[in-house]
């Protein structure tokens, strides 16, 4: 329909990543992480030092680049730049929460399902916690 | 708003009746479609999120793996296992291909991922534990699929979601808006249309009555003036004047039993 954004169908897509260095780590391991000419990585290695600001940064950029696809986010991460997650809301790049290794995976602060929490009020989302 | 449901201000004729009558056909099967519409969305869209809150718990149990298979691949490599895989990273071996699929009438978006070119396996420097590292690797690439298809999952859930809000929003706006302010305007236009056939109508029997009148009118005139001529006939016959020519004829219309003539 006109004015609907288009979902463009993309040939190769990146997958980007903002988490602690062991999750990183074990994702590059895998071979996610490209480095492209600029030596600009496609993804951020947040410790205790990393400034909110820095992450703040990283996410704006990782979404306003066309070829990332996916970002995947640790959770406790997402906690900080929680407002700037929660207020996106273009279909791509898909915004994913992972958990770590100190933080396991609280469904009740992932953005995408806290927005549909009214739909299900005694059901799915609360069960997990039980 | 001011006052809901107005109607459209039309010239209220036959032919205008004609064509918003088509209208409100045309906005009644079209609110019938998008409620179809929006029911099948709305089907999908809870079978999306089931599967979404299924595999999220799953993508946490995966996670917890992988970082099991990391901490055994660190225990066994060395501490420095993590400044050698940053080092070595180039381009991405991982990536993902984008591709839309129709789902009830809406455009969802989908992942797969792939693998473009070989896995670098010259992790230099790697002294020891090569194998616990292929194992971590696996561990991880495992977790990708997850996750991907977990990243497709949410995105057709944010468009969808998106789509049925559009949807809902046309239906009630075809109900409460657009439907009445038809209606309204039907009902105007025939009111219209009636008042107009109710004026012709009098107008119609105003003016018969108004003939009728005339008529009688002419009439009695044409019958005086017959009278008058008799009465000239009898006075000049007879050679008295006119007056007495008329009480003559009166008397003989009246026809008084006690005259014998």
């Amino acid at each position: 329909m006109a004015g609907r954004a288009q979902i463009p169908t993309n040939n190769s897509s990146l997958i980007a990543m903002i988490a602690d260095e062991d999750t990183v780590t074990g994702f590059l391991l895998a071979g996610v992480g490209n480095v492209d000419l600029r030596r600009k990585t496609n993804y951020l290695i947040v410790d205790s030092k990393t400034t909110v600001k820095a992450i703040e940064d990283a996410f704006k950029e990782f979404t306003a680049k066309e070829d990332i696809a996916i970002i995947l986010i640790s959770q406790y991460v997402a906690n900080m730049i929680r407002f700037l997650v929660d207020s996106y809301n273009k279909p791509v790049p898909a915004i994913l929460e992972i958990p770590s290794k100190d933080h396991p995976y609280d469904p009740s602060h992932d953005s995408v399902l806290s927005r549909v929490k009214y739909l299900f009020s005694a059901e799915s989302v609360a069960s997990e916690r039980r | 708003m001011s006052g809901q449901s107005q109607r459209l201000n039309v010239v209220p004729t036959v032919t205008m009746l004609g064509v918003v009558k088509a209208r409100l056909v045309g906005a009644t099967r079209g609110h019938a479609l998008l409620k179809k519409k929006s029911d099948a969305l709305t089907v999908q869209f809870r079978q999306i999120l089931k599967k979404i809150v299924s595999t999220k718990e799953s993508m946490g149990e995966i996670m917890k793996t992988s970082s099991f298979a990391l901490t055994e691949a660190k225990y066994v490599a060395g501490e420095n296992i993590k400044h050698i895989v940053l080092e070595n990273v180039q381009n991405a071996s991982l990536k993902v291909r984008s591709r839309q699929e129709n789902v009830a009438g809406v455009k969802l978006p989908k992942f797969d991922y792939f693998t473009d070119g070989e896995t670098k396996n010259d992790l230099t420097g790697l002294a020891r534990g090569g194998q616990q590292v292929q194992l971590c690797r696996a561990a991880y690439v495992k977790a990708i699929e997850v996750l991907v298809e977990l990243a497709s999952l949410q995105t057709s859930f944010l468009t969808l979601d998106e789509a049925i809000k559009t949807t809902n929003r046309r239906v009630n706006a075809l109900e409460n808006v657009v439907k009445p302010r038809l209606e309204n305007t039907i009902t105007y236009i025939k009111g219209e249309l009636d008042e107009l056939e109710r004026e012709d109508f009098f107008r119609l029997k105003k003016i018969q009555g108004y003939k009728k009148r005339e008529m009688q009118r002419q009439l009695a005139a044409a019958k005086q003036f017959a009278e008058e001529q008799f009465a000239e006939k009898v006075s000049l016959h007879k050679g008295v004047s006119i007056n007495t020519a008329h009480n003559l004829l009166s008397a003989a219309a009246e026809k008084d039993e006690d005259i014998i003539f």
